[in-house]
């Protein structure tokens, strides 16, 4: 039987607090260097409030760093953010952003060691070993989520079926055929699996999976208890982001007590959202994330908008780096739909270039059958109303399809009354999100 | 010789259709015609009423969304096959009709069908061409 207890990189995962933050505090400055080299961004930022890299004496100086947001990535499309000459970025991915645009990031060959190693990690942590089959259900793509996931088990020793997400008879059928017995997908994809498996009449115990790797989406522990008993599974979690690496950022351990952060790579704060304040530890506020080791696309304070708590107590798995909490939810208005990163700002814009509507609209998420499901009711007016059911039919599959182009997911419009929609200042009423209630 | 008709946007919740009628009724509008397409999540309410302008006002007013379209009232044998000689002159012309539906009063002894036509002039033509009465829009209020 192979050792499921064992650990990917035990000096790096056990090292003792104060020599990791030693580590933190040497790359930090080195990364401080580089982009305060090569990105303008960066230059301006710490021009604007005085900061030199030499000033950085300790590492609790990086509260006096100017945060990064999504509209920093947005302003400096689609390039301006990397920290070397294109001739050394090897890869691309992206996610969506706020508006049209989405964000682009890029990794050199180190880069992509370092995530594979990431990677390799919480897997390793998850229990996965060379032994195992593992079944990536993630679209491969600018996503970064599959390519991840891919190239730890490649470097575990595991044998990869990369395949892809989406066709779910073909995925069970797979799984039976080839026996998967480590399962990449998201939640909400591994809950899709069970039910279907239920209406096959498929005893999930007459398949070899044993471990579920879940991502991309935020979910609950109630979610990981359904996982765990339908599919017959141990359902591990999974924290990362296409700004910060990808998945690889924290995962759980076999004993599923917070998410281990990958404290050599990056340090961690949690703020106050409204204020900007580091907030003492253990508390729960929003995750900023500064990469330590990143080449192509270093990134000081980003902002995730996600938020958690940090626990820093030892684990009993023997790993030192510190824990996160599932995520609990967004400062921002942010949607995770089916994996896929959606924002209101997005839906209105397609609204506004759609002649005649106006954007008064709300958005209804849930969760049906365990797919998310988003509907995007707009208030009805003259200029969209038609007495002929056909053209009034041809205009909602319009706006549909623009949509779906926008958004990379699809949405379903519902006509409603005009006023019908409160109307607020600020965008969070516009959401309206049923997955969690 | 068109009819205006108005067309209402109605959610689908349950009142909304009595409501509608409500404000009409309020305002001593009478309806004399009406045809309703739905779907799952919405309808589209057609009226002929005895006087457009006002109902168009007192809906507006009520927030509710609405629309006026020219249609026409046809008169049409009230006899097995009546309907069918009218449609197949529409389909020897390639005239398509959008949708259509039956008026509440009788013409003498003929039925009057409300038409929808996405060309409404050339329908109207082909119509009077093969004989077909067309009911003035006053007359058909006032039926």
């Amino acid at each position: 039987m192979p050792d499921r207890r064992l650990i990917w990189n035990a000096e790096a995962e056990c090292l003792p607090r104060e020599q990791i933050e030693r580590l933190q505090l040497e790359r930090l400055r080195q990364t401080l260097q580089l982009v305060s080299d090569n990105v303008p961004c960066y230059q301006n930022k710490f021009k604007e409030c005085g900061f030199k890299p030499g000033d950085l004496k300790s590492l609790d100086d990086i509260r006096h760093l100017p945060f990064t947001s999504k509209e920093d990535l947005r302003l400096n499309y689609p390039y301006g953010m990397f920290a070397v000459p294109m001739s050394d970025v090897v890869r691309i991915h992206s996610s969506s952003g706020t508006t049209g645009k989405p964000t682009v990031v890029g990794y050199t060959k180190q880069d992509i060691r370092t995530w594979t190693e990431l990677v390799a990690r919480f897997m390793t942590a998850a229990g996965v070993t060379r032994e195992d089959i593992v079944h990536i259900a993630f679209g491969y793509g600018l996503f970064t989520g599959a390519f991840g996931l891919h190239y730890g088990s490649e470097a575990i020793g595991a044998s990869v079926i990369p395949i892809s997400g989406g066709n779910t008879d073909k995925q069970i059928m797979i799984m039976q055929d080839y026996r998967s017995s480590a399962l990449v997908c998201t939640p909400s994809y591994g809950l899709t699996i069970a039910d279907r498996l239920e209406k096959k009449g498929i005893d999930p115990a007459s398949l070899a999976l044993r471990v579920g790797l879940f991502g991309a989406e935020p979910w609950s522990e109630q979610m990981r208890n359904e996982l765990e008993t339908r599919l017959g599974i141990i359902a591990t979690d999974n924290y990362g982001l296409s700004e910060i690496m990808g998945p690889g950022v924290a995962g759980d351990c076999l004993l599923k007590c917070g998410m281990h952060l990958a404290e050599d790579h990056f340090v961690f704060e949690i703020i106050d959202p409204d204020t900007g304040k580091v907030l003492p530890k253990g508390s729960k506020g929003e995750l900023v994330i500064t990469s330590l080791t990143k080449q192509a696309f270093p990134m000081i304070r980003y902002r995730t908008r996600d938020i958690t708590r940090i626990h820093y107590e030892p684990c009993a798995c023997r790993r030192t780096l510190a824990r996160m909490d599932k995520t609990s939810g967004r400062t921002d208005d942010m949607l995770i739909i089916k994996g896929v990163n959606v924002f209101p700002t997005q839906i209105e814009e397609v609204l506004l270039q759609v002649e005649g509507c106006e954007p008064h609209y709300q958005l209804i998420v849930d969760r049906v059958n365990n797919a998310d499901q988003l509907e995007v009711q707009v208030e009805v007016n003259e200029h969209i109303f038609f007495d002929e059911m056909k053209r009034q039919r041809q205009f909602v599959t319009e706006v549909e399809k623009r949509l779906a182009t926008m958004l990379g997911v699809s949405a379903k419009v519902k006509l409603v009354e005009p006023s019908s929609i409160l109307r607020h200042e600020g965008k969070a009423s516009r959401v309206v999100d049923k997955r969690h209630q | 010789m068109k009819v205006e008709q108005i067309s209402v946007f109605i959610e689908n919740k349950s009142g909304r259709l009595a409501e509608v009628s409500g404000v009409l009724g309020e305002a001593n509008v009478n309806i004399r015609a009406l045809s309703l397409a739905d779907t799952s999540d919405f309808g589209i309410l057609r009226l002929i009423v005895d006087d457009s302008e006002k109902a168009l006002g007192v809906l507006r007013e009520r927030h509710f969304t609405v629309n006026k379209t020219e249609v026409i009232g046809v008169e049409v044998p009230d006899s097995p096959g009546g309907l069918s000689s009218i449609l197949k002159i529409l389909d020897k012309n390639q005239i398509n009709v959008e949708y259509m539906y039956a008026f509440v009063e009788r013409c003498g002894t003929n039925a009057v069908i409300i038409f929808r036509f996405d060309n409404v002039d050339q329908a109207i033509r082909v119509l009077l061409k093969n004989g077909v009465n067309i009911l003035d829009g006053e007359k058909i209020t006032t039926l």
